[in-house]
């Protein structure tokens, strides 16, 4: 098909708006930190404001952790382990974790509404993909509290103690879910900071486990920003260490947990390789390439933001990716028919501009369909540059942002070594309709996912989590909870 | 005719396949529980050891592209040559000082434990890899692969026993390794290089620097070409501030159990891959 047989463009389409109801939520004034089982004002008196990114109006002041609140917290986590939660059989554990999916299941409208406002993100994924994968999250992991023998064979396990759990702003329930679900199972209690920027899903979710009689101090929430993950982080208390979010931070924090010799898992950046054969289904790559990419504003650590095309197709492929990249909608993340919604905050779409400025002044040649951004709130507008070399540093370094770049190989091998060509190592991408290339590729990327023939899909019993400086440790499936057990006793294996 | 007067042993590093002296020309010497020298031996040096990395990346593709069957066949055959130089392994320990008794139930445990991870190679991914039952029309599998290049402390007790048990589970999966030895295990790891040597284990797949370990993991710690370091063999020695430089390419560190044996410890040098693929007509 040439660019001109394209029925779509002797058409006019415009989607009246079809806004999501923002009467289910009712969001409060100011939040304190869940500590305890009760919400409790910051002991230092100071609060920061949640906006909403599409519209920058104020949504809530929230409460500033300080090191005091952290300690508090796990106190109170240190409290319930060696108590109530330490003291339960793993199947009333489960109980609770099932009723926790449940509650998600049943307000999810609530909790997709309010992840919107607060984070940017298109209705349709909050609604589609956070929630849904929230509340199964819950549900799988609840499985496993009773039967935690069979797990790890000729292996006695047990729970750390007390947890710290820091999660990002790109999936904020979700993340929260991917954390905490495991940690429980496993008997673990938990303190967990959301990010600044997002604090009220993981706010809303405290709400849940009041509902459900969660015993006091299983779960703990304090908000905050990095000063606050950081007295998680160099707390004495805390048993082992969870973190999502960038490599730098990530770096920091396996410092000090080197020095505390405490368990540690990281789920980091990624810089990811989306590989497109000549012989692959053309349309359907195109579209896992766009979405793969552009969902969620490319605030996808496991985003496929390099596009490696075989060259052979490549000028008609881009062409194609650019016209569908031109239908997106961009615009309130309320509304039903978005697809791009706003960028998190100002420092997110600070970053994404001066990369894509970067990427401009090395020579790199910059597309963005016609996209008119709405005047309040933060955009960013679909984008791809082509005529990439490996050593810019758009083909570099995450963007976090709507930033495709392209580049072009002539065989299987020379995809490899540019996939590879990364110090990250999350996630890959690979479309080709031959079986034996897939295995044969799939074999050799050095990333812990590999989508063939689709992208961006996720299950809580399929383990997630990055080779290299991607990070290390699972989360997901039986590989998702090892790293919230530690082996009680010295199992030598075998006869050995 | 006169009394054959010993030939003995140059103890010299084991590089990419190779026995070469440090280009430190540096050395340090061994002695018995007696006090008799019983080595100069080579003391590796900064440039050693990243020649070491250099010969263990260069070898690892070819390692882990083996088939397990093949990887377990050569850890097997690893196994024949150190029984047959049983003899050595036993003098060398020997003259550390061990008793008699204690010394023979060493080489025999260390030999069986050698064998029993070579069994693993081909059995690991059953232990620790899944088939997910994703809620989707998708096949999806989980399967471990080695994490790359790993430098292993290697503990000082029991020199032989504790050596092997650390070398086999990093090496069974497809990764290569660098060891760092020093003081009574040297000798254990220079006989052991000796036997690599003349068995079908690929150059560069095990590489053995004697020395100071206290001097080389700080290197080993902040080389951004080493994929973990299993500091097993060095719980204490080192300041906190060198083990943090791990974090500059997010190394694995492993601390385990030195005489222990488990698929887990197989798994601590794992990495595990993720694939999807859609279901459908």
């Amino acid at each position: 098909m040439t660019p001109t047989d394209n029925p779509l463009e002797s058409f006019d389409i415009d989607y009246a708006p079809a806004l999501e109801s923002t009467a289910v939520i009712d969001i409060a004034d100011s939040y304190g930190h869940f500590i305890n089982g009760v919400f409790v004002e910051p002991s230092s008196g100071v609060t920061f404001p949640t906006v909403n990114p599409a519209t920058e109006t104020h949504l809530a002041d929230i409460a500033d952790g300080s090191p005091e609140d952290v300690d508090r917290a796990v106190t109170a986590a240190r409290t319930a382990f060696e108590g109530p939660w330490g003291q339960m059989t793993g199947s009333e554990r489960g109980r609770y974790l099932f009723r926790i999916a449940r509650q998600l299941q049943e307000r999810s409208r609530e909790f997709a509404v309010l992840e919107t406002m607060d984070g940017g993100k298109p209705i349709k994924e909050s609604r589609d993909l956070d929630l849904p994968l929230s509340a199964a999250w819950f549900f799988y992991y609840a499985g496993w509290t009773d039967k935690l023998e069979y797990a790890f064979p000729n292996r006695t396990v047990a729970p750390h103690g007390v947890v710290g759990q820091i999660v990002p702003w790109n999936f904020p329930l979700m993340m929260a879910a991917w954390k905490l679900a495991p940690a429980l199972a496993a008997g673990n209690t938990v303190v967990l900071k959301p990010a600044e920027t997002t604090p009220l899903t993981a706010l809303l979710l405290a709400d849940v486990l009041c509902d459900v009689d969660l015993p006091p101090g299983v779960v703990n929430i304090v908000t905050g920003a990095g000063g606050t993950g950081a007295a998680i982080v160099d707390h004495p208390g805390i048993d082992k260490l969870a973190f999502t979010g960038s490599t730098e931070v990530g770096k920091t924090i396996q410092r000090v947990a080197s020095t505390r010799r405490i368990p540690l898992t990281l789920e980091l950046g990624g810089k990811a390789a989306h590989i497109v054969f000549e012989d692959s289904a053309f349309d359907q790559a195109v579209e896992g390439v766009v979405t793969g990419i552009y969902s969620n504003q490319g605030h996808v650590c496991c985003a496929g933001s390099r596009l490696l095309v075989e060259e052979s197709i490549a000028e008609h492929f881009v062409e194609r990716v650019r016209r569908r990249i031109s239908t997106l909608r961009l615009g309130n993340p309320l509304d039903k028919n978005t697809d791009v919604g706003a960028i998190n905050s100002a420092d997110q779409l600070q970053r994404i501009t001066d990369m894509v400025a970067t990427g401009v002044a090395e020579g790199a040649d910059l597309y963005q369909p016609e996209c008119e951004l709405p005047d309040k709130g933060f955009w960013f507008p679909p984008t791809v540059f082509t005529g990439v070399q490996q050593s810019h540093t758009v083909a570099r370094e995450e963007i976090f942002g709507p930033v495709l770049t392209v580049q072009t190989f002539r065989t299987a091998e020379e995809a490899v070594e540019k996939a590879n060509n990364t110090p990250y190592g999350l996630s890959a991408g690979i479309w080709t309709e031959k079986g034996s290339k897939i295995l044969w590729m799939a074999e050799k990327l050095r990333a812990g996912v590999v989508w063939a023939n689709t992208y961006n899909r996720f299950d809580p019993a399929s383990p997630f989590g990055g080779y290299k400086e991607s990070g290390f440790g699972r989360e997901g499936g039986l590989h998702g909870l090892a790293p919230y057990l530690r082996e009680q006793t010295s199992g030598a294996g075998g006869s050995a | 005719m006169a009394e054959h007067i010993p030939v003995d042993k140059t103890f010299k590093l084991f590089i990419g396949g190779t026995f070469p002296r440090s280009e430190s020309g540096r050395t340090f010497q061994i002695h018995s529980a007696d006090g008799d020298l019983l080595a100069n031996a080579a003391k590796a040096s900064r440039k050693d050891l990243r020649e070491a990395v250099k010969a263990a990346r260069g070898a690892q593709a070819d390692w882990a592209g083996r088939t397990a069957y093949n990887r377990g066949q050569v850890l097997y055959r690893v196994a024949e040559v150190m029984e047959s130089r049983r003899a050595e392994f036993i003098s060398v320990l020997t003259d550390m000082g061990q008793t008699a008794h204690s010394v023979r139930a060493e080489v025999d445990r260390s030999i069986d434990r050698w064998v029993w991870y070579a069994g693993w190679a081909d059995k690991l991914h059953h232990v620790l890899g899944t088939v997910n039952p994703v809620a989707g029309p998708y096949f999806n599998f989980t399967f471990p692969e080695p994490t790359g290049v790993v430098v292993v402390a290697a503990p000082d007790d029991p020199p032989l026993l504790g050596l092997l048990s650390r070398i086999a589970p990093v090496i069974i999966s497809g990764n290569t390794a660098v060891v760092t030895t020093g003081g009574p295990s040297a000798l254990a790891a220079v006989t052991l290089a000796e036997v690599l040597a003349t068995s079908d284990v690929p150059g560069g797949v095990v590489n053995v620097l004697t020395g100071d370990k206290a001097e080389l993991l700080p290197w080993a710690l902040g080389h951004m070409d080493v994929n973990s370091v299993d500091l097993t063999g060095e719980p204490n020695g080192l300041d906190d501030e060198a083990v943090a430089t791990a974090a500059d390419n997010v190394k694995r560190i492993v601390r385990s159990d030195p005489v222990g044996a488990s698929p887990y410890m197989i798994g601590d040098f794992l990495e595990m891959k993720t694939v999807w693929h859609p279901i459908g007509r």
